[in-house]
């Protein structure tokens, strides 16, 4: 695992920005009303990728709940743990993608897509409507709709966008492949 | 990008001079609290306590007025998305039931039903006053410096500064790309296919991306250079000494805290139920 160092600061504090602005663009799914493919998830899944766990951990945390608070007024805290925990899984295989080394092809991008099924499965299906039922007591049928909508609706940004912004940065911001060790 | 974001602004009350950590030591007893207790009466005190601490934090209606609109909407709809899931909620937490009227075999309206529904809104309405105040009173630069005063580590500390400082210069970037993209023909309304939507949006969030990550790249850089993360610890130019008005708002915060959640689960249970 990466230590936190200066670059896992920076690259939280300006990840977080991004993810607050973003939080307004949201495109709506046609299909079901009232819910809409949240972008910043992709930049949430994006960032944990480039920069590991800690980075997509904290960035996930901190961009949820001052999102929420600037935008909304309120901090949900138990859709903004889902959101850490999200970031942490994707980040644990940052190694694997190898996007920072220029090497996003296929293989890793299957890679990329099953972690992040994965980890919003484990965040929205589980983490989010145990952690309303706990705190909030609400309905449980009510919160696991809401967590397998959340899930879905995820799953399709982060595969669209969260992949191609991965494929686009791997091949823009890989200096470290151009450079070839002498013997 | 027409909303408004929820922005601090510099105000001569005793709210405001109180140090960072007074308010966020507040911030988060309070949000426990009204997190944990589903006790009617403790969040009836506390809405009351709440809007005096914003009438006298002299926040204007003009700074929030937009979001406790949203936020009033999104109200709405969980309120009547929980009855449409499980309209005999309140009726399994009091463990009885008062039908009131009948609206199919399904939807039979009850009183523990909406005594629950009113605890719910209770809550939400706790929660935003302080989430206002806490925003709108308190300085970044500070805020960082308090969240280490309680044991977090000044590489988060620092992060969430970071990120405070480069919200609007994002937001201004994110403009300036929408804006230059629009020029280019490429169109952001509502309209549009849904893959031509994702596509339009992309053509915002790529090169928005890009420049963010350049950024972080000069940043880090310039950190570098300055020795950041040399030593174990770090002072703060905006930290401040607490005052005697902290130490009795910190020690009233957590008594608060401390006495509702022992009303609270006094009987065992988190819910106040007048239906015994």
């Amino acid at each position: 695992m990466k230590k936190f160092g200066i670059k896992g600061v920076v690259a939280t504090g300006i990840g977080t920005a991004l993810f607050v602005v973003l939080t307004q663009v949201q495109i709506p799914l046609v299909i079901v009303p009232n819910t809409a493919l949240q972008v910043r998830a992709a930049l949430l899944a994006f960032m944990s990728a480039v920069y590991g766990p800690w980075v997509g951990l904290i960035m996930g945390f901190l961009g949820h709940a001052l999102g929420d608070a600037l935008f909304y007024g309120s901090v949900w805290w138990s859709w903004v743990f889902p959101d850490a925990v999200f970031g942490l899984i994707v980040g644990l295989f940052v190694k694997k993608y190898a996007i920072t080394e220029g090497g996003f092809a296929v293989k890793q991008i299957v890679t990329f897509n099953i972690v992040q099924v994965v980890a919003n499965a484990i965040a929205w299906i589980l983490v989010a409507p145990v952690l309303d039922i706990v705190i909030y007591a609400e309905p449980a049928n009510k919160v696991f709709a809401q967590g397998a909508l959340a899930f879905v609706a995820n799953v399709i940004i982060i595969a669209i966008l969260g992949t191609l912004l991965g494929v686009a940065y791997s091949k823009i911001g890989a200096r470290s492949s151009s450079l070839k060790k002498e013997n | 990008m027409g909303t408004k974001l929820l922005t601090y602004e510099k105000k001569d009350t005793w709210i405001d001079a109180l140090c960072g950590v007074t308010k966020l030591v507040f911030f988060l007893c309070w949000s426990i609290t009204s997190m944990m207790t589903y006790d009617t009466r403790i969040l009836a005190l506390m809405l009351v306590l709440s809007l005096i601490i914003f009438k006298v934090s002299k926040t204007r209606w003009d700074q929030v007025g937009t979001v406790f609109k949203f936020i009033l909407f999104f109200l709405c709809i969980n309120v009547i998305a929980i009855f449409l899931f499980s309209p005999n909620q309140g009726s399994i937490i009091y463990g009885s039931s008062t039908p009131i009227f009948t609206l199919t075999s399904r939807y039979v309206v009850t009183i523990e039903q909406l005594f629950y529904e009113l605890n719910i809104i209770l809550k939400y309405f706790t929660i935003v006053p302080s989430v206002f105040i806490f925003i709108v009173t308190t300085n970044p630069s500070e805020f960082a410096a308090s969240l280490n005063r309680i044991g977090i580590s000044y590489n988060i500390g620092y992060s969430i500064s970071l990120a405070l400082r480069y919200i609007p210069d994002v937001q201004d970037d994110f403009r300036k790309i929408k804006n230059a993209q629009m020029a280019r023909g490429i169109e952001m309304s509502d309209k549009g296919k849904f893959m031509d939507r994702i596509k339009h949006t992309a053509a915002i969030i790529f090169p928005l991306v890009f420049t963010s990550m350049g950024r972080i790249d000069t940043i880090s850089n310039a950190m570098e250079l300055r020795g950041f993360g040399k030593h174990k610890k770090r002072t703060w130019y905006m930290a401040r000494k607490l005052q005697r008005n902290d130490y009795i708002v910190l020690i009233v915060s957590i008594l608060f805290m401390v006495v509702a959640l022992g009303i609270t689960y006094a009987d065992g249970s988190r819910f106040y139920n007048p239906f015994l």
